[in-house]
């Protein structure tokens, strides 16, 4: 390619990427009409069970230990939003955290109670319980401050191309947003419907399961859930779906 | 008598993991690789197979091709029906090889390259993703491609 070639590329897809920042839809806007509607039918969306026993595990005591609602009172309000604010820092720790990590982190530290461990059905119950009281709500997590090198971590790693089959997340989920891969429609890959049920696990799972597939996909490596390399991409993909509702549970193929 | 099985046992192991970390040696001309890798002779049937195998080329994430009992091909490449009226076996190789010798910022994955890669997952690392003999079974398919 000449340079005024390339110069002009670069600029394209400069103008591409602003373009895509201000479009990002929730994955919801890609599913079938049908899919759609069960998501958002309390009945029929199984996610909803999940948010159930979360509720449940919410007020119950163990042994001597405050139940969460002990500290949390009438969470529908105190709790409307919180999970809009995650992934963020830890004033104590320094350390980035999720959601998930914010409820072992109480569950530790102020029930003193063993952790659930990610992706059991506890955790994922509490999880999906306490992001349901913020549907609806905008995401409202910002790249600035202490978050900010977790914020250029994250986004490294969207934008490298990794696994045998050389491909960046931005290269599906910008790029060919809309096109078919296999029987999926592919989103803009965001967090905003996780925890999410989805019809191939049979079950609820966290936005880390998600990207585990995503890994998996392009044969690059699989890291852990919680790990800081998935944590530094939820935090960018938060970032980049800014301001659009939390639909968790979400509901998916 | 055990001393010299040992021995054989390493020589053998020396040969068999010498392929996986060399690959065999192309030429590129204009915009293909008109010999075949390895001197290998494709065999259309097993490239048919690679091709549908979602562990081996897992092609039609991405491709549509003439298989009317396969549901859900992908839209992402260009369709493959009838590309042997559009490239030939030389030029097809090179896609498949490493298509980003002709595009640098292409999606379609490079088949026959196991440098500059990073994070590969610990069950496909240090070996393409077809190998030779492989490749020369996919081109071979896909040259008979020519019915749009
Ligand atoms: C080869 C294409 C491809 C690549 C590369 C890829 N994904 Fe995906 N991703 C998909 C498909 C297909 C789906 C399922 C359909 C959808 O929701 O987009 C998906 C789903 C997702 C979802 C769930 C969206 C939702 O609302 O359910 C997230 C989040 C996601 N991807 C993030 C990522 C990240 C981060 C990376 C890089 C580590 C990545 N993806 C790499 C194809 C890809
Ligand atoms: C992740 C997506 C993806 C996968 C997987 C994939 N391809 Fe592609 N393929 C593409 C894209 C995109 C192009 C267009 C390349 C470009 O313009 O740089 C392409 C181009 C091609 C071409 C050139 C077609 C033409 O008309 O110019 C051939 C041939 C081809 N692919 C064959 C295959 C085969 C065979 C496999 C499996 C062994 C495969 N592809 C796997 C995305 C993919």
């Amino acid at each position: 390619m000449s340079l005024a070639g390339r110069a002009l590329a670069i600029a394209l897809l400069a103008l591409a990427g602003a373009a895509a920042a201000q479009e990002v839809k929730p994955g919801s806007a890609f599913l079938s009409p049908q899919m759609q509607r069960q998501q958002e039918d309390e009945a029929r969306n199984p996610g909803w069970l999940w948010v159930e026993q979360g509720e449940e595990l919410f007020s119950r005591r163990e042994g001597a230990a405050p139940s969460c609602v002990s500290c949390h009172a009438d969470p529908r309000q105190s709790l409307r939003g919180a999970a809009a604010r995650y992934p963020q820092v830890d004033a104590a720790s320094g350390k980035l955290m999720n959601l998930e990590g914010r409820i072992e982190q109480c569950r530790a530290d102020r029930q003193k109670q063993p952790a659930f461990g990610y992706e059991s059905q506890d955790l994922l119950g509490l999880t999906a319980y306490v992001a349901s009281l913020s549907k609806g709500e905008p995401l409202a997590v910002s790249a600035d401050g202490a978050t900010k090198p977790f914020y250029e971590a994250g986004k490294a790693f969207y934008e490298r191309r990794q696994g045998q089959l050389n491909l960046a997340c931005t290269q599906c989920h910008d790029g060919l947003v809309g096109q078919k891969l296999r029987g999926d429609t592919i989103s803009y890959g965001i967090g905003t419907g996780y925890p999410a049920y989805r019809l191939e696990w049979n079950g609820l799972g966290s936005l880390h399961r998600r990207l585990r597939a995503c890994s998996l996909g392009v044969r690059a490596t699989q890291f852990d859930y919680g790990s800081d390399e998935y944590l530094a991409l939820e935090l960018y993909l938060a970032v980049r779906a800014k301001g659009l509702a939390l639909e968790a549970p979400g509901l998916r193929r | 008598m055990r001393l010299a099985a040992i021995r054989a046992a390493l020589i053998w192991l020396a040969l068999a993991s010498a392929p996986a970390n060399a690959l065999e040696a192309y030429t590129v001309v204009g915009d293909a690789i008109p010999a075949p890798l390895g001197g290998k002779v494709g065999n259309p049937e097993r490239g048919r197979a690679l091709v549908l195998d979602r562990t081996q080329g897992n092609c039609l994430i991405c491709h549509q091709v003439p298989e009317p009992n396969e549901p859900f091909q992908g839209t992402i490449g260009p369709g493959l029906a009838g590309v042997a009226t559009r490239l030939d076996a030389g030029q097809l190789r090179l896609r498949l090889v490493d298509a980003s010798l002709l595009n640098p910022a292409t999606v379609m994955p490079p088949y026959f390259r196991i440098e500059g890669l990073r994070d590969v997952a610990p069950a496909f690392r240090d070996r393409p993703a077809l190998t030779a003999q492989e490749i020369e079974d996919v081109v071979t398919y896909l040259a008979n491609l020519r019915t749009p």
